[in-house]
């Protein structure tokens, strides 16, 4: 086909996704109507890529289309799953407990003191915004290639967004609240249990979820420098010297899924212990 | 634990005095914790480099306690110093060290940053540079296209139903651990040197925006949009006057968030694909050639330049908000 038929085509497809999307988008308030027209664009994108990398013939090792990612998935199946083990399940799960449990230990420090209080704050915050993810290289080397160093970057790399949040979350019950809890004659821990840390919760989920990227995030990018020969950064630094850019994509599939499944339990979680807060109140 | 501030710290000092109490009030617990950071630091040190430090004293000559390698393997770095107290402090200077200590970072960087020429292939300025400019430049895109797409999510409807959702599911996506394969691809198709760097990261900068930028702009509320419309304000004007100063706080947060990104974008991007320069091909080479002291104080050079990029972000906040009347002067 030539180029200028196939751009056509593409605006076609475009356009007749949009125009869907625009008459639909006319009743806002209609539940399927929020469903439907995200995945209509989203659908009418992949035709398009679909389309114009069949019809320009665009070599699979510069952009393999949608179609062949898909079937590269299903035939691969056992493959990405053992990499999913070993990067998601070995690599940034224990790696995110282990940070969020460590952060979680260090902000009770942290509250009993004023003082720490405000010197892991601000420090907390300034190391939450550093390309921590630089480490990777420096830990795979003492701790060898397989999933621990991968776990040991993930934690720290959860540790800081957790602890900052945690901490501010901590003292964001009011003074009315805890002089409250004075009047009733609780003690810290009675005050901590009862007060404090339910207060702080949806602080410390939003920690929680900032870190699920970032876990998956470590785990792939540690691999890149030292892994066994299973892993999903691995699969993808080895695909792209295959040129199997399919693979790569169907691994970048795979990411995606793990990405979202992650940050999805998480927040399910989270709508479960504060389902008192205003943020999630209002959603029903 | 006191709420209530009868006696408020500095409550009886004169007003320099109480200045002076509020900024060393604000630094001594930031001090104390990086001391503390610091001093850690030394002690993991002496564990982390023993065995090294017990061979080079082996063969200077020195008595080591268990006197073979191979039995020394067998202890842990913790018990290996306990046992050979007077070798510790050797731990600290080493040439390779498995972890430098503090101080050889330090030198190491006042070195590389201060002392060297800046054209110099072993400047960390240079390499700062090549880092920076590509955050820079993949920032002003990807700021620029998120501040237009969140104009049109918030005037069509059918832009905010399409795209939101998937703004908001992409932030969940660990796009960055692909960002070297996206620059090798590139690579492979003729497109070279800062502008890959720079498209990991526009597109890291661009979510946060887009999100941010679309919150600010629909703070105005339902009052306020009246008013405009008893002036019977156009469509521009209600743009200009009213939703763009009020989304002006909401941008600064995104982008100091969106810089972070970009940041880690572009030193991840430089990290496995062979650059040849960039903070991030600096770790990899210090860590691949056997030159701890070079990945170290790239890492902190990295440090370094997001602290200078985010803080100045952070300024031209204060002073754009200040003169907007929004901030309190």
């Amino acid at each position: 086909m030539s180029p200028p038929a196939a751009l056509l085509i593409a605006l076609a497809i475009w356009a007749a996704g949009w125009g869907l999307n625009v008459v639909l988008s006319r009743h806002p308030e209609r539940r399927w109507v929020r469903l439907a027209v995200p995945a209509i664009f989203g659908l009418t994108l992949l035709l398009i890529w679909e389309h114009l990398v069949r019809a320009l013939g665009v070599s699979g090792v510069i952009l393999p289309p949608p179609s062949a990612i898909a079937a590269r998935f299903a035939s691969e199946t056992s493959i990405l799953w053992a990499d999913f083990q070993q990067t998601i399940l070995k690599g940034a799960l224990p790696g995110y407990a282990f940070g969020a449990i460590a952060a979680f230990i260090v902000a009770i420090f942290a509250d009993r003191s004023d003082f720490l209080r405000r010197g892991i704050l601000p420090v907390g915050s300034f190391m939450a915004a550093l390309p921590i993810v630089g480490i990777a290289p420096i830990f795979v080397k003492w701790l060898g290639n397989d999933w621990e160093s991968k776990a040991a970057v993930v934690g720290v790399m959860v540790f800081f967004p957790i602890l900052v949040n945690t901490v501010a979350g901590l003292k964001s019950a009011d003074a009315m609240q805890r002089d409250l809890m004075r009047t009733y004659g609780a003690g810290y821990w009675t005050s901590l249990a009862k007060l404090r840390l339910p207060a702080a919760m949806p602080f410390i989920f939003n920690g929680l979820k900032i870190s699920t990227t970032l876990a998956l995030i470590g785990a792939i990018v540690a691999e890149f420098f030292g892994s066994p020969t299973v892993g999903m950064g691995f699969r993808i630094s080895t695909s792209v010297g295959q040129l199997a850019l399919d693979m790569v994509w169907a691994e970048i599939v795979v990411a995606a899924l793990a990405g979202s499944a992650f940050y999805g339990a998480v927040a399910i979680i989270e709508r479960a212990i504060t389902f008192w807060h205003p943020s999630q109140r209002a959603r029903s | 634990m006191t709420d209530a501030p009868i006696a408020a710290p500095g409550a009886g000092i004169g007003a320099t005095g109480r200045a002076l109490r509020r900024i060393t009030g604000a630094a001594a617990p930031i001090l104390t914790i990086v001391a503390g950071i610091i001093a850690l630091w030394y002690i993991a040190v002496v564990p982390m480099n023993m065995h090294a430090a017990a061979s080079q004293a082996e063969r200077d000559g020195i008595p080591v306690a268990p006197d073979t390698a191979i039995a020394r393997q067998e202890l842990t770095g913790t018990s290996l110093a306990l046992r050979n107290t007077g070798i510790i402090p050797q731990t600290f200077n080493q040439d390779r060290p498995r972890l430098p200590s503090p101080h050889q970072v330090a030198a190491e960087l006042w070195d590389t940053i201060a002392l060297k020429r800046v054209t110099s292939k072993r400047s960390l300025v240079y390499h700062g540079w090549v880092t920076v400019s590509a955050t820079l430049l993949g920032f002003a895109i990807g700021t620029g296209l998120g501040i237009l797409l969140a104009v049109g999510i918030v005037y069509s409807r059918a832009m905010d139903l399409s795209i939101m959702p998937w703004a908001i599911a992409s932030q969940t996506v660990p796009i960055l651990a692909v960002a070297p394969m996206v620059i090798v691809m590139l690579g492979a198709i003729g497109i070279q040197g800062l502008f890959p760097k720079a498209m990991i990261a526009a597109y890291l900068s661009f979510f946060p925006v887009v999100v941010g930028m679309v919150k600010g702009l629909r703070s105005p509320d339902a009052m306020q949009l009246d008013l405009l419309r008893t002036y019977s304000a156009s469509r521009l004007q209600e743009f200009l006057k009213l939703r763009l100063p009020a989304s002006a706080p909401y941008l600064f947060a995104s982008l100091k968030i969106g810089i972070a990104a970009s940041l880690v974008g572009t030193i991840v991007g430089e990290l496995p694909t062979g650059a040849r320069a960039g903070l991030g091909a600096r770790m990899l080479v210090g860590d691949q050639f056997g030159q701890p002291l070079v990945a170290w104080a790239a890492l902190f050079a990295a440090a370094i330049a997001a602290a200078l990029l985010v803080g100045a972000l952070a300024l031209i906040e204060r002073a754009t908000l200040r003169r907007m009347g929004i901030a309190p002067a």
